[in-house]
Formats: C-alpha cells, sequence, structure tokens
C-alpha cells in the first residue's frame, strides 16, 4: 500500500520543513501547516479509535472541530496529558505524541469490539434498564461501568501550564475569519471602528482561501486569489485585531463572550517553555458580527461509519489545503452539489473518482456539467444501502430509490472504494446566536435553521453560511448589505462585485436513507462518537418519549464531546419524520456554552494556589508563625488554630492551653472578629430595632451581648456592643458573619428606615483584638497599665474605658467568651504585636498561654456558649437555643420578632439545644453524630451533635446538641449509633461549667 | 452578565452587584398586629416573573448603594434604574 498520499504543488503547507511525530508508538512525518488528522492521512492512517460503545473502527470523519471520531489523547506526561483532543484541530509539531483512545489492548485489536457483535443487546437505554435493579447492587456493578466508560485519560498531576484571562472592549467583534467575516470586519475597520476578528484556526479565509475552481470568481479573478488579496489589505488596517487560534466559547447578554485564544499547542516542548499556553479573553462588545459558517451533514445509512467514510467537504479541504489524499479510489455520496466541488478538485489533483452517488433525480448545474464532461459517473436517484470494510471501507452497496425515496428498487450494484465521501447539505453554525438569546426559525426548502431576523438580540448580525447563504453570490451580497445598514455604512467597494459562480438547481433530502435489509439488521449511524444509531431514536419514540430533550438524554444522541454538530439535525428530522410533525414546530434541542471544550486551566486562569481566594491575617499573625501556631482557616482568615509544644498533637495542646486559660493566664487574637463603628443621634434607636433585647439604657461605657435574627426569626449573629459614647457603639460580630451583618445593616438603613440618622463603617481591619482571660488576667493588666483603676466597682463585667498602653490609645473592655474574669484590649493594628508582645512579657511570670481557635470553642463550650454556624444552622430561635432571656418582651418590634410567634416556631417539637454527657466520660462524641431514642427500625432520628470536646477542666467529655423537643428531655437517655458501636448519653443542662458564673469576678 | 447603569456611580458590569430580589415590599410599620398569614405573605411571598420584574439592586462592590431596576428577566433587558424612594417609572 502507498503510504505517501501527499501531492506536490500546495500553497498551505510548507514541505520544506518535515516535522516527526509518534502516534501510537510509531514514528511518522508530516510537514509544516499539518494538523494531526491531515498527517495521519498522508501517512495513509484512517484508523484513529474505537467508537464509545460498540468499540467499532472509527477514522477520521472531518476537518474540524466537529469531529466526532478522531478524538485522542496527546503526549503522555503525568502533568501535562490532555485526552479529548481533535485531531483535526491541534497542529502538528516537532516531537508530538498521540495516542488513541477507548480502547484495549490496542486501536487494531480492541477487545470491547465484542460489543459491536452484541449490539442487538445493547439498545438506547440499555444501562437504565438493566442495572436499575436490585438497587443495593449497584455498588458492584459502578466499578464495571465506570472502568468500561469514559473517554480519555485525566492527568495524575497538577498542570503546570500557565492559563491566563484578559478583558477586551471592541466596537465590533467578528467571530469567524471566512469570506463574510473578512468583508464584515474590513467595512467595519476602514469605518474607524476598534474591530476584533476571531478565528479557530490557524490562517484566515475559510473554505474559500483554498476555492481554486475556475467556476467561482470575484471581478474576474479566482475567489481564493480575490480574497487573498482583500486578507493582505485587511492585515494592514491598524485598528484591527486579529485573534487567530481563538474560539469563542460563549455568547452572554449585552455583549459578553468567552474566548479561548491557544498560544502555544501548536508549538514544539521548547518553544513553549515559560510562555502562556491559554488565554481567555472575557470580551466586550458594542456590536458582534457572526460569521461562524456551515458544517457538511452526513447522509444516514447502514454502516456508515467505516474509517475512510470522510465528509465530501472535508476531502476536498485534506486535497486542496493539505495535498493530502484521503483515497486512492474514492467515491461520493450527496444529496446536493457540494460533492461535485469535491469530484473536480480531486480530478484536478489527478485522484481517481469512481462514481458520484446523488440522491435527486435530476441536480443539473454548471458543476455537474463540468464532472460529466470528465467522464465521472454520475448515478442519480440512487442510494447507498451499505458499505463493507471493517477497518477501512473496501465497498459500497448502490441501489435505486424509489420515486417517493421510502423504499430502494432493482438490483443491488457493488463498487470498491478505498474512501467514501459524503454530503447531506449544510447546518449552519448557530450556537453563538441561540446561546445569546436568538431565536431561530426553520427553512423548509433547505431544511435548515437559521437566525430569525425579527428575533434577533440587538447589536448583533449573523451573516454568510452561518445566516443560511450558502452560495458565493449570496453570502457576498448579503453579507455587504446587512453589513452596511447593522453599521449605518455608506457605500462601499464592495457592493457592485462582479460574482461568478454555480448555482444549486434541485433540493432533495431523506433524513433516514432506506435498505434492502431489515431495520434490525442495518446499522446507520447518527451520532458517531456516542454510537447511537437511528434504530435507538425510533425506539425510543416508541417507548414514549416525545420530546426532544428527552429523546437526546436517553439515547445519548449529541451529548458527545462533539455535542452532536453532525447529529442532532438527523436526530431531529427522523423524530419529525417519525411522528409527522413539522421540524419548525418540533425546534431544537437547547445549545449550552462552550461551543468546543474548554479545558479548566483556561477557566481558572491564575486562579489556582495562593491566588485562589484572598488571604487574610492579622497584625498578630507574623508572631503566631514565629511561635508556631498550626492555622485553621475562618472565612479568609487564618486563624491560630492551636500551638503544639515539643511535638505534642492537636489534642494534648488544647487540653494544656484549656487548663492554662482556666488555672492561671491564656491569651487569643481575637482580630478577625467583625467590628462596626455605629455612629449618629439615632444609633441607639437602631440598635434597638437589630437586636433582639434593649439597647436604649446601656449606660455609656457598658458593654451588652446582643443576638440579631433574620425576619424569620432564626438566629444569624451575634455579639457584644459597646456604648462608646452618647451617639456612638462599636458592635462586635461573628468573624464569618462580618461582612453579611454590615450589607444587611446597610440595607435596612437605606431601604426600610431611611429616616433614621446612623452611620455604619467597617473597622474589623483598623482595630486588631487580644483577649487575656484567667484568674491572673487583672494581675498581667495592672502590670501593662499600672495607672488603670481594675476593681470590680470602677471596672465591673460588661464594661469598658479608654486607656493608653505606653503611648498607644486603647479601649479596654471587661468581656467573657470564656467564662473566666477576662479583659479585651482593642488598638489600632499598626500597634497590635507590639502590645501583643508586652502581654505576653508581662504574662510570662503567670505562664501566659497563646492560645487558638480550637481552645477558644472548647472553653466556651464548657459554659455553653453557642458559636452561630456551628451550633446554629439558620434554623434556630433564639427560644430554641434556650435563650428566651434575651428577648425584650417589651419591645415592640425588632428584626424577626413577629416570627418567634408564628405557628411553626412556637411548636413545642422543634429541635432545641441541649447539653450531652456520654455515659463514659472518656467517649468523646463526633460532631455531627446523629441522636436516637431506640434503634428499632426503622429508627427516628431526633437530632445531632453540634459541638463535642474532652473538658480538661471537668475532666470529662462533653457536647451541645439539638435534640427534638429537647428542653423537656433533661435527664432523658438517648443513644448515639456509629460505625462499630451505640454511645449511650444523658441529655443535660448547656452549661457544664461554673454554673454560678463565679469565676467571671474571680 | 449584564450592564447596571448604577444611579450613582454609571454603567458598570454586574458582577459589582448583588440583587436583592423583589422590589417595593416594604417592611409592614407594626407587624405585631398581622395574622400569620398577613406575616407569611410579606415574609415569604415573591413574583418569579418571566417579563418585567422590579427588583432590588446594591452596588456591593462599588458604592454599596442600594437601587431599583426594571428588569426584564425573559432576556435581562434593563429598561430602568431608579434610587430608591423614587417611583417606579413604569408601574
Amino acid at each position: 500500500m502507498n503510504n505517501n498520499l501527499r501531492i506536490n504543488k500546495n500553497n498551505f503547507i510548507d514541505q520544506t520543513v518535515r516535522i516527526s511525530f509518534k502516534f501510537n508508538g510509531k514514528k511518522l512525518f508530516g510537514y509544516k501547516g499539518d494538523t494531526l488528522a491531515s498527517a495521519l492521512l498522508a501517512n495513509n492512517i484512517h484508523l484513529v479509535g474505537r467508537s464509545f460503545k460498540y468499540h467499532r473502527p472509527r477514522g477520521i470523519m472531518t476537518c474540524g472541530s466537529e469531529e466526532p471520531n478522531a478524538i485522542v489523547q496527546v503526549g503522555n506526561d503525568p502533568a501535562l496529558t490532555d485526552p479529548n483532543v481533535r485531531a483535526t484541530e491541534i497542529e502538528l509539531y516537532e516531537g508530538l505524541e498521540a495516542f488513541s483512545q477507548n480502547c484495549w489492548p490496542s486501536v487494531n485489536f480492541d477487545i470491547g469490539g465484542i460489543n459491536n457483535f452484541l449490539s442487538p443487546l445493547l439498545p438506547a437505554g440499555f444501562y437504565y434498564k438493566t442495572f436499575m435493579w436490585p438497587a443495593s447492587f449497584w455498588e458492584k456493578y459502578e466499578f464495571f461501568i465506570r472502568h468500561s466508560a469514559g473517554l480519555g485519560k485525566s492527568p495524575t498531576k497538577p498542570d503546570q501550564d500557565l492559563y491566563d484571562h484578559q478583558y477586551v472592549h471592541c466596537d465590533v467583534l467578528v467571530i469567524g475569519g471566512g469570506i463574510s467575516g473578512i468583508l464584515s470586519a474590513k467595512l467595519s475597520a476602514e469605518k474607524g471602528l476598534n474591530t476584533i476578528l476571531i478565528d479557530d484556526k490557524s490562517y484566515l479565509g475559510g473554505s474559500t482561501i483554498y476555492q481554486d475552481n475556475d467556476i467561482f470568481k470575484i471581478n474576474n479573478e479566482t475567489s481564493n486569489a480575490w480574497l487573498k488579496n482583500q486578507i493582505e489589505k485587511l492585515k494592514k488596517i491598524p485598528n484591527l485585531t486579529i485573534k487567530n487560534r481563538t474560539s469563542v466559547a460563549a455568547f452572554h447578554g449585552y455583549n459578553y463572550l468567552l474566548a479561548r485564544e491557544n498560544l502555544t499547542d501548536h508549538l514544539g516542548a521548547n518553544e513553549r517553555k515559560g510562555k502562556i499556553r491559554q488565554r481567555l479573553l472575557k470580551i466586550r462588545a458594542k456590536k458582534v458580527v457572526i460569521a461562524t459558517g456551515a458544517i457538511e451533514r452526513p447522509l444516514i445509512f447502514s454502516n456508515n461509519d467505516r474509517p475512510g467514510i470522510i465528509l465530501s467537504s472535508s476531502i476536498k479541504k485534506y486535497i486542496d489545503y493539505y495535498g493530502v489524499k484521503t483515497g486512492e479510489n474514492i467515491s461520493l455520496f450527496t444529496n446536493n452539489d457540494s460533492a461535485y466541488e469535491t469530484a473536480i478538485s480531486l480530478n484536478k489533483s489527478g485522484v481517481k473518482v469512481k462514481v458520484i452517488i446523488d440522491i435527486r433525480e435530476n441536480p443539473s448545474s454548471i458543476l455537474s456539467e463540468k464532472i460529466e464532461k470528465t467522464g465521472i459517473k454520475i448515478l442519480r436517484g440512487h442510494t447507498i444501502t451499505n458499505t463493507d470494510g471493517y477497518k477501512r471501507i473496501k465497498s459500497i452497496d448502490v441501489m435505486k430509490l424509489s420515486k417517493d425515496g421510502e423504499n430502494v428498487v432493482g438490483n443491488k450494484t457493488t463498487y470498491k472504494c478505498d474512501c467514501l465521501g459524503i454530503s447531506g447539505g449544510w447546518t449552519p453554525m448557530v450556537h453563538l446566536f441561540t446561546q445569546s438569546g436568538g431565536k431561530l426559525k426553520f427553512r423548509n426548502n433547505d431544511n435548515v435553521f437559521i437566525p430569525d431576523e425579527n428575533k434577533t438580540p440587538s447589536e448583533q448580525i449573523s451573516v454568510g453560511s452561518s445566516n443560511g447563504d450558502f452560495e458565493l453570490d449570496d453570502v457576498i451580497n448579503n453579507t455587504v448589505k446587512k453589513i452596511k445598514i447593522f453599521l449605518r455604512l455608506d457605500k462601499n467597494d464592495y457592493e457592485n462585485l462582479d460574482i461568478k459562480c454555480s448555482k444549486e438547481k434541485q433540493k432533495r433530502n431523506i433524513w433516514l436513507l432506506p435498505s434492502n435489509k431489515p431495520t434490525s439488521k442495518s446499522k446507520p449511524f447518527l451520532d458517531f462518537q456516542n454510537d447511537s444509531t437511528a434504530k435507538d431514536v425510533k425506539l425510543a419514540l416508541r417507548e414514549g418519549f416525545k420530546s426532544i430533550e428527552h429523546v437526546k438524554r436517553y439515547t445519548t444522541t449529541g451529548m458527545g464531546t462533539d455535542q452532536g454538530k453532525l447529529s442532532n439535525m438527523h436526530a431531529l428530522g427522523i423524530i419529525a419524520d417519525t411522528t409527522g410533525t413539522n421540524m419548525g414546530e418540533l425546534g431544537t434541542t437547547t445549545f449550552r456554552p462552550p461551543y468546543t471544550p474548554l479545558t479548566f486551566g483556561a477557566i481558572v486562569g491564575r486562579n489556582v494556589g495562593e491566588f485562589f481566594d484572598h488571604t487574610r491575617r492579622t497584625a498578630i499573625h507574623d508572631w503566631h508563625v514565629e511561635n508556631k501556631a498550626e492555622f485553621e482557616n475562618v472565612g479568609q482568615w487564618k486563624r491560630p488554630w492551636y500551638f503544639p509544644k515539643n511535638g505534642e498533637t492537636m489534642y494534648q495542646a488544647v487540653q494544656r492551653e484549656s487548663k492554662a486559660a482556666r488555672e492561671s493566664a491564656g491569651i487569643l487574637d481575637a482580630s478577625t472578629l467583625g467590628k462596626i463603628d455605629i455612629q449618629g443621634e439615632d444609633a441607639s434607636e437602631f440598635l434597638n430595632r437589630v437586636y433582639t433585647n434593649a439597647w436604649s439604657k446601656l449606660a455609656i461605657g457598658k458593654c451588652r451581648y446582643g443576638l440579631m435574627l433574620n425576619e424569620d426569626g432564626m438566629v444569624y449573629d451575634d455579639g457584644v456592643t459597646t456604648r462608646l459614647g452618647e451617639n456612638h457603639y462599636i458592635m462586635t460580630t461573628t468573624t464569618g458573619g462580618a461582612a453579611n451583618v454590615l450589607s444587611k445593616l446597610e440595607d435596612y438603613l437605606q431601604t426600610e428606615w431611611p429616616e433614621l440618622n446612623v452611620y455604619l463603617t467597617t473597622v474589623t481591619d483598623q482595630y486588631s483584638t487580644m483577649s487575656i482571660c484567667g484568674p491572673n488576667s487583672k494581675k498581667i493588666i495592672k502590670k501593662i497599665i499600672p495607672s488603670l483603676d481594675l476593681s470590680d466597682e470602677s471596672f465591673p463585667h460588661m464594661s469598658f474605658k479608654n486607656s493608653k498602653i505606653d503611648n498607644v490609645n486603647c479601649r479596654i473592655m471587661r468581656i467573657s467568651f470564656t467564662g473566666e474574669h477576662s479583659y479585651e484590649i482593642n488598638v489600632q493594628s499598626n500597634y497590635a504585636k507590639d502590645v501583643w508582645e508586652k502581654c505576653i512579657a508581662a504574662g510570662k511570670e503567670f505562664n501566659i498561654t497563646p492560645y487558638g481557635t480550637e481552645t477558644m470553642h472548647l472553653l466556651r463550650a464548657e459554659k455553653g456558649f453557642i458559636i452561630t454556624g456551628q451550633d446554629t444552622d439558620g434554623t434556630l430561635t433564639p427560644s430554641d437555643l434556650q435563650m428566651d432571656w434575651i428577648i425584650g418582651k417589651k419591645k415592640y418590634d425588632f428584626i424577626g420578632k413577629r416570627s418567634l410567634y408564628r405557628s411553626d416556631t412556637i411548636r413545642e417539637d422543634r429541635k432545641q439545644l441541649v447539653g450531652l454527657l456520654t455515659d463514659d466520660p472518656n467517649e468523646v462524641l463526633e460532631e455531627g453524630a446523629q441522636l436516637v431514642e431506640s434503634l428499632e427500625k426503622p429508627i427516628d432520628m431526633l437530632g445531632h451533635v453540634t459541638s463535642s470536646y474532652f473538658s480538661p477542666n471537668l475532666n470529662k467529655s462533653i457536647a451541645l446538641a439539638v435534640v427534638r423537643s429537647g428542653k423537656k428531655l433533661k435527664g432523658k437517655k438517648l443513644i448515639v449509633p456509629m460505625e462499630n458501636k451505640n454511645i449511650n448519653v444523658t441529655i443535660t443542662d448547656t452549661v457544664f461549667y461554673d454554673k454560678e458564673n463565679k469565676r467571671l469576678n474571680a | 452578565m449584564f450592564i447596571i447603569n448604577c444611579p450613582y456611580c454609571g454603567e458598570r458590569d454586574q458582577t459589582e452587584f448583588s440583587c436583592g430580589g423583589e422590589a417595593h415590599i416594604e417592611r409592614p410599620k407594626q407587624p405585631t398586629e398581622l395574622s400569620d398569614d398577613q406575616w407569611a405573605e410579606y415574609l415569604f411571598m415573591r413574583k418569579n416573573i418571566k417579563g418585567i420584574q422590579f427588583e432590588r439592586w446594591n452596588h456591593i462592590h462599588g458604592c454599596r448603594k442600594w437601587f431599583n431596576v426594571v428588569r426584564d428577566t425573559s432576556n435581562d433587558k434593563i429598561h430602568a434604574v431608579y434610587k430608591m424612594g423614587e417611583r417606579p417609572p413604569l408601574k
């Protein structure tokens, strides 16, 4: 067999630059300008993969992004390998290594091929029907199904490539660099508009740039020569940007588009180093011109999927653009004139075309007349009923079609061939148009969905074949006419061109071509990647699926990585024919972004690793790092979790820290708590409205704990607020709730209570907070600020004083989240580390112990203090938390008040906060564990554990939980069922330690 | 992804804003005098219209002001933008 199918004469391939690459381990050669597909075809390799379900041999079928079969794994580096790459799109580079997918052990001998012979047993919905029951068996099936499913292999190591995002703005964005896109971009740029032209290929000019055919002429030049000239002129216009190798993935409202620019995928490994691989362009365009072209349709007949069966226009591109013969004995099968153009190209390059089978009775045109002069045989009104050849097409069976096209008549003739070109007409690429909100209309005479001019979103148009203009004169004249109106242009050079081209005279379309074999024995493939056949679609209809969206999902037609670019129209056509519906009424399935698959790398861009999210660090962070803190992420904050000493485990460190805080002194960096400065003459009234308790009578210099609800009565946030002056408060919020609380308060002030004179300012970052607690905290503060009167009379619990530490102004609050005598020092953040170090130094003689969030949680749990977001989850009222005391009963209104006595919130069997003690004091419960009364099935779930610790101060395990009707269940025994054991617990009060609050003033 | 003309800052990308749901739902002045049903009507019931919807928006990553937007939810076209307390232009 001839393994070099390259012809010599060529304008687009640089045959002086030879490129070596490997396919399935075999070393091969191609040239600069090749795609992997064209290089493989030049090496006479058609078989590139196996189909998804039946593992049938499949070959290269197209030359672009619509390719369903030739998808390969590129590279074998565990970090850089790329699955599901279309061989028709990837440009050849030195050292390219590609592998077939979905086959084992090899593409030539694939064990899964057995499925092809089992295919009568594998109808549409096979997996749904077979693996439904018994339900408990799914785990057993799953392994095998998962193993045999999926295309390609994911990289196993982190991606080392660089990706980027860029915001782009322009007056006019033209999508598609074919002839209509070129003319649109040129007219736009010449008017002085800032224009961007995007095309997914490495060159401009679409299919016209290689249309070297005397029949197609513009101003007496062949169309390709004329267009080449226009492109040269276009490239010189300064206000035009051309983006090649760039694919628009999504077209959103307000002309916002996403496009992926490939920057290095066509380069060899050495040239890629240090460069950005792909860039996601976020484009905002004032106007958009869609010139995305059309894709040729296949024809649906039995065994239409064999390697060597290629779209007719792709055969033309391989010969005219890449200089590659896709076979040496080619036949063509068509329902329109495009195949004749392919035949002329092949004939000109000396490739034998044996026969053209045309389903039309009388397809005469300039093109067909020219073909007849060459002596190529044309079989009119005929169809192919079957093909033969396993790994490459060998022959075709041809029969005459009946007048109505529903049957075949007469005798079968067999023709040998090594390649078959098929053309079922053209499908405009309306994906982006519909994504943007445009609606389609159906054109009956050639069965295409095209953009409806009356249902096109503003500031965009579709031109060229994506708008349903398929012939050269229509493409140019209609594009120029539409652009002139769209961009409000004066007269231009393109209005009176002398255009010559062939005009199609007859059309005939049969979605599913008839065969002489019974349906059960035929395999007319619709979706080549997902292996769904016309039979599957008909079966789905018989089984009662009516909606096209349901048929699609049941049969998986159009659900491969190609998203049915080739198959969808035929599926719709067969549904319409079978159900007797008009296709226009049937509509299409939804076109969703992305148009072609995007890499995750392009989507995330630079937002990986430490750029994934903002990291907030307190002003004291460096000290924590120096002192070996382990950190916990709380929202965006890094908070010290615990401070392990001498190789302690977390448990050991937390036990030590917790004991030290109660026995002598502990210090916590509480800077992450939200702080909102509230000022204005109505500040007190405002707090009255947002908190459940009363604020008007809070004296200046005093602090109060407040609970904030949503309007639905559920606890939202909590914290201590201090009255600094007559009209001045500082509110603290939870760390995670800070931003949302501020937004909520601003919302009420701006929209519900604009009459209140209140100003809110977030000062979370401006002030740092350190909390010193424990029986020796008073002595430490005394050492730092000797002048401060710390007596209980002068400075009682829940009060505040302004003071100075050396020369640094500070606010000192006597508030406690641990139940110990404690002080919170607030200073400007730029002094915080210094003040913190002073506290540590002053506390040294008392063994002051820095502690983190885990110890803080343990200490407050000993006291039964809640943490909103841990013990609450947006479904608990203050009463559910046994905090009825904090409801200002006399208050007329506050946020959420009315909800506290809705029929649902006053139910007694709501989940309520309780304490839990385990019968075995050493058994620590798992947070989230379920609570039940009995293990008899069906087991009634009563609630779950929200907080659980081993308390070193009580020397036993303690927990908080929410339990149905919990308030009434004190003393009740419950069970916590775990995987290997059942733990017995007793419901208790929520306060475990120092119930009388004696230690606050100790 | 639409563009919103903030009445205080001008045209900005949608990513700078957050939507606060249906507009012109006033918090009852005397909640305690409402029945459970009346309160539930205020608390839970929101329209989800395909077509012209009056919405509250907040320029949360900008001036942080709340304002109203008249948006066609079927195509995201914004017909009007007006400040809190101003009369709705189309109602």
